[in-house]
């Protein structure tokens, strides 16, 4: 199997690896199915990095393991030097839906995570940093409102601060916006840019739609199906903060279309 | 010009306006409708007994009916030997259900939440649940006696079930995000229990109890037809043996008041306690 080598960057220098999977193997024996095989990848600290692959490339299977919920069936994960044997709280996780409980008032939800691994106490002492983050996401003023007051955007808003209020040092995104409308997720993923920016967060994007992995991500890794491997590992070498408008220059299709490319290989072998 | 014209300038606009249908009855006030059929009913019943085309032992008449319900009405105000008797179906209900709620409850649990429940537990329980459990009656009155307790066992046993459907249901709609997110949180088991998987099954346990708020009553007043005591059943079975049919008809007036309360009170809990779910319906609704 081979990885393509990364285009190597001018200038400043990598950041170090914060997460790194190596020759990792997983198979479904009841299914007998080969979900990855060989999967390298590094997560540079404070990178933006995306994957993208048609249905059923091992997405999926790929992020459950990178946030401990599923073991691989061979290989190496690790994450801050640390083998990654099962949920952690420095992996912050995002799903498609917001997934705000309803009998929770928003800084509640947000509380959560805290109140499931430290008790009642320890949440009831980060309400400021919460009422922060509220903050940060554009949501002050909405601590006691319930989730059904929110509209789509803002729930996903209020999933993000719950996602961050761990402090985890690798955020893992499954396609947190899709389910959004376009104008809206557009504005979302710039949201999410500033937000990353600002906290130097590393994070790690799984999604359906190139340009989105394109004007997010420093690393695009693509994948190809049957068995779930990596074809390439895309640099992206637009000028950060990323905006709207970059859709348009020549770079940005240049990109598009080398990923389409290599999807369209990836789905036909 | 607001308008774009794609048949050129000067085409003539004809008017589409037409005038939608309403039903007759849509355009009478709901308690209106409801009281103006309560009348057609009454008028019907009325002239049926007056023209003796029906036996006044089968059916009286409204007005016999309505001095009874008065009869009995008073002697519960002012204390007479019917609130007694009222009293003590009340406590079988109350307890019957307090008892149906903690075993439907704790059912549903083991049933939803253990796979030794779902699989070895379930099966035994929609077997008992297919079999017609006001059949059991003359069991409970044999094992348990004439008094109290084997009301209450008859009035448990017909309402647990559907609380032990609905809270086993409930358990099993969360959803999978839902499911994950707690997992990535690293709770326990314990916690997904406490903190999502219930909170997210109430609206189907309050389903499953208002069901068995209904149930409850059925089965105390089935339980004193065959066990006698000194319950409103007692009661009724005591005036239909003597053919004292505008008595019957009064007592099952009152007892339907006994379940609309229970029933309210229940919703009422559900509306505080489940104030997050959509309007406060029922699940499946």
């Amino acid at each position: 199997m081979m990885v393509a080598p990364l285009v190597k960057e001018e200038g400043a220098p990598l950041a170090p690896s914060i997460y790194s999977l190596r020759s990792v193997d997983k198979i479904y024996a009841r299914r007998s199915l080969v979900a990855l095989e060989n999967v390298n990848l590094d997560l540079r600290k404070g990178s933006f990095s995306s994957v993208i692959g048609s249905s059923g490339c091992g997405k999926s299977t790929l992020l459950k393991i990178m946030a401990g919920l599923t073991s691989p069936t061979a290989g190496s994960v690790v994450l801050a030097g640390k083998p990654v044997m099962g949920p952690r709280r420095d992996i912050g996780m995002m799903f498609q839906q917001a997934t705000l409980f309803p009998w929770l008032t928003t800084i509640d939800n947000i509380l959560l995570p805290i109140r499931i691994r430290d008790g009642k106490m320890a949440a009831r002492a980060k309400v400021h940093d919460a009422q922060a983050l509220l903050d940060l996401v554009g949501l002050k003023g909405f601590e006691k409102a319930y989730p059904s007051e929110l509209s789509g955007g803002m729930a996903q808003r209020a999933a993000i601060c719950r996602m961050l209020i761990t402090e985890p040092a690798v955020l893992l995104l499954d396609e947190p916006f899709s389910a959004l409308d376009e104008l809206v997720r557009d504005f979302m993923n710039m949201e999410l840019q500033r937000i990353c920016m600002e906290r130097e967060a590393t994070a790690f994007l799984v999604t359906h739609s190139i340009a989105e992995a394109v004007i997010l991500s420093d690393t695009v890794f693509v994948m190809g199906a049957r068995p779930g491997r990596i074809i390439e590992a895309v640099h992206i070498d637009l000028p950060r903060p990323r905006t709207l408008d970059m859709v348009t220059s020549p770079a940005f299709g240049r990109y598009v279309i080398h990923i389409r490319n290599l999807l369209s290989q990836g789905s036909q072998s | 010009m607001s308008t774009f014209d794609a048949h050129g300038p000067g085409a003539p606009v004809e008017s589409t306006v037409w005038k939608e249908e309403i039903s007759l009855i849509d355009s009478i006030p709901r308690p209106l409708a409801i009281l103006g059929l309560g009348l057609i009913i009454v008028l019907i019943w009325h002239f049926a007994t007056a023209t003796g085309v029906v036996s006044n032992i089968i059916l009286p008449s409204p007005l016999e009916t309505w001095r009874e319900i008065v009869f009995v009405g008073t002697n519960l105000v002012t204390g007479g030997y019917m609130l007694a008797a009222l009293w003590v179906t009340m406590q079988e209900v109350l307890i019957g259900f307090v008892l149906a709620t903690l075993i439907g409850v704790g059912l549903g649990v083991l049933v939803g939440e253990t796979r030794f429940g779902e699989r070895a537990v379930m099966p035994y329980l929609i077997a008992i649940d297919t079999m017609p459990k006001i059949a059991f009656a003359p069991l409970f009155v044999a094992w348990l006696g004439f008094d109290i307790s084997s009301k209450v066992a008859l009035a448990t046993f017909v309402s647990v079930f559907p609380i032990l459907v609905g809270t086993a249901a409930g358990l099993n709609s969360a959803d999978r995000s839902a499911l994950n997110l707690f997992r990535t949180m690293g709770a326990s088991r314990w916690q997904t229990l406490v903190h999502m998987k219930m909170p997210a099954g109430l609206p189907h346990v309050f389903t499953g109890l208002k069901i068995a708020s209904l149930g409850v009553m059925a089965g105390a007043i089935t339980g004193e037809f065959l066990g006698g005591g000194k319950g409103f059943g007692e009661m009724i079975r005591v005036a239909a043996s003597q053919l004292h049919t505008p008595r019957v008809f009064a007592l099952i007036l009152y007892l339907s008041l006994l379940g609309l309360a229970m029933f309210g009170t229940v919703s009422l809990i559900q509306r505080k306690l489940v104030f997050w779910h959509k309007d406060g319906r029922d699940a499946g609704e």
